[in-house]
């Protein structure tokens, strides 16, 4: 009899051709995806494929985004664009998005993601495509070469977390804060594990809100984070023009799988939550850093500049003004994105409170875009990640927070909870 | 004792910043390893000798997943990492540069400067100071190939070559 499995078990069972897997051993699996940006990627392989002497194994489950360094700000990253391009002209690479947005945005836009599949990709929050019932990790730029010439890596089987999500968020919360409480909670040292989300509020939510579970599994340390597919997955791999395979929902754990650890979370009881400088870690209620002075608000990024991150925000700033004295910029995190809330609204209503709105890419969110601060600064952003020096000068004070708190602070110019001003938009309405 | 290096002994949460500081990641392999630890220890990249054993708490490497960080320690000639745990992309980092990355709970028995002999591929790790011998889980096979090859690219340079020449 088999054994009963997790769904990242099952998943590294495919990919490695076998029945049985136990965590702790090595297998080598077939990757079905393999994706990497204009940092991580060709300017790091080209050399060593050379030097290897070969090619891609299949160039068409290839995906090459260029994302970081877009759009040029000097000479240098314009010449990492311009080999990123050559690249994928050379190596026939057809899935190439030059600036159309951040790479863990475009793999489920342009419907590259499906329930089952082993995906590797060169940069650490790869974990975002997990939401899609993908086993979804980061390497570095030896393993990708590898990946990108052999279609192979290897695994070490991981044990599970089971983290459920009970109850229903509140308005005004929002993944992010389930997130940073986890970061808080579950610390970032969950290396070698895979994180599993459900419970009921998890099949209550978005695609967009489960996505940001599974990007911050990576701040957890953990190889992915797994959502196993339900309807709500499948409704949008069709409208995204990607492939549903008839077998999509048996991608689950079993019952009675063994997990290495348990986790329950009230949703209910969930506030806002403010990650201070310079760790996701350092996260607590809203309530602890009320009335911290910022100088700049930041909508951006993989995890926090999705179209219904700036709907967040657009709730919040609607018929308000940024404060004097702060700035919000706002990245969108696809050119799809752009071009849904310029369709519905969402982009006037943020720049009528005065936001201003940047280029689709990583920006500021890897320090090498625009929106960057100075020492002394203070900065409340919708990122994933508060390093030291990760956001411009190291002694600039980071804060992490969801787009609701983003928008919040931009209007009162200090850290603010946002469910007062969503409930005095209610009232107005 | 034959195979003995000496201990360096860290503590928990070492990160890829302290192994390899970004702001000096444009220098080449050689310089920037003379930067590696400094902010914990400003003597440690001059005085490591080749063979040397560095010790760390939880968490080893986290932070980025810049190979730099375990580049800069096999470039002093540190033979070994022994650490409580590591970061998934540092351990997977290690390996693929070539450098022995082993999970040893017991790193607290280690003092700076003991003499230490690790064998990999074996699990074992002894104290020559202490007299000690420890059996920790050894690096399985699969990565030790990629080890004794000398890292990842050298392995596959020999994979490819073989194809090259079977065919
Ligand atoms: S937006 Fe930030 S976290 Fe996301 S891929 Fe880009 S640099 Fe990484």
């Amino acid at each position: 009899m088999s054994q009963k499995r997790t769904l990242a078990q099952k998943i590294i069972a495919k990919a490695a051709g076998c029945e049985d897997v136990k965590p702790g051993e090595i297998l080598v699996c077939k990757v079905d995806l393999a994706m990497a940006h204009d940092s991580s990627g060709p300017r790091r392989w080209r050399p060593r494929l050379e030097e290897l002497g070969t090619g891609l194994w299949d160039p068409d489950k290839v995906v090459i985004v260029s994302d970081h360094y877009v759009p040029a700000v000097d000479a240098e990253s314009a010449s990492i664009l311009k080999l990123t391009r050559e690249f994928a002209r050379d190596y026939g690479v057809k899935h190439f998005y030059d600036m159309r947005g951040i790479c863990h945005a475009i793999l489920p836009e342009y419907g590259h993601l499906r329930p089952g599949l082993f995906v590797a990709g060169g940069d650490s929050h790869t974990p975002m495509a997990g939401a899609f019932g993908c086993y979804a990790a980061g390497y570095g730029a030896t393993d990708m070469t590898a990946i990108a010439a052999t279609g192979e890596t290897w695994v070490m089987v991981p044990e599970t977390i089971r983290v459920d999500i009970d109850g229903r968020l509140g308005d005004g919360v929002a993944a992010k804060d389930v997130m940073l409480s986890l970061c808080r909670d579950l610390g970032m040292d969950n290396n070698f594990r895979a994180v599993e989300y459900g419970g009921g509020a998890v099949a209550a939510m978005s695609m967009s809100e489960r996505m940001v579970l599974s990007n911050m599994a990576a701040e957890l340390g953990a190889e992915t984070g797994l959502i196993a597919p339900d309807e709500t997955t499948l409704a949008h791999i069709r409208a995204a023009g990607g492939v549903v395979e008839p077998d999509a929902l048996q991608w689950r754990s079993d019952e009675g799988a063994d997990y290495c650890k348990s986790y329950h979370l009230d949703a209910n009881e969930l506030s806002p939550q403010i990650a201070a400088p310079h760790s996701p870690a350092n996260a607590a209620s809203v309530a602890v850093h009320a009335g911290t002075p910022v100088d700049q608000c930041y909508i951006g990024a993989c995890v926090g500049a999705k179209l219904e991150d700036l709907q967040m925000a657009a709730r919040v700033l609607k018929g308000r003004k940024v404060a004097d004295g702060t700035r919000l910029l706002v990245a969108p995190s696809s050119a799809k994105t752009t071009e849904a809330a310029a369709k519905d609204g969402t982009l006037s209503v943020l720049t009528e409170a005065g936001a201003v709105i940047m280029p689709s890419g990583c920006g500021a969110c890897a320090g090498m875009g625009a929106g960057l601060l100075a020492a002394g600064e203070t900065c409340l952003s919708s990122t994933n990640r508060n390093f030291k020096g990760r956001m411009g000068h190291k002694e600039a004070n980071v804060y992490l927070g969801s787009p609701y708190s983003v928008a919040a602070a931009a209007v009162a110019g200090v850290i603010a909870d946002p469910r007062e001003m969503l409930a005095g938009a209610k009232e107005a309405a | 004792m034959e195979g003995a290096g000496r201990a360096w002994v860290f503590g928990d949460n070492i990160d890829t910043d302290v192994l390899a500081p970004g702001f000096l990641m444009k220098l080449p392999a050689e310089e920037l390893a003379k930067h590696c630890l400094e902010a914990v220890d400003p003597d440690f990249a001059r005085n490591v000798a080749p063979g040397d054993v560095v010790v760390g708490g939880e968490n080893f490497g986290l932070g980025s997943s810049r190979e730099q960080a375990a580049i800069s320690l096999k470039v002093l000639g540190v033979r070994a990492v022994l650490a409580k745990s590591f970061a998934r992309i540092f351990y997977r980092n290690a390996i693929n540069i070539g450098l022995p990355a082993l999970f040893f709970p017991d790193v607290d028995e280690i003092t700076a400067g003991d003499r230490i002999v690790v064998d990999a591929g074996a699990g074992r790790i002894v104290n020559g100071v202490t007299d000690k011998t420890y059996s920790v889980a050894p690096i399985p096979d699969h990565l030790m190939h990629v080890i004794a090859a000398g890292g990842l690219m050298p392995h596959l340079k020999t994979r490819f070559a073989t194809q090259c020449s079977e065919a």
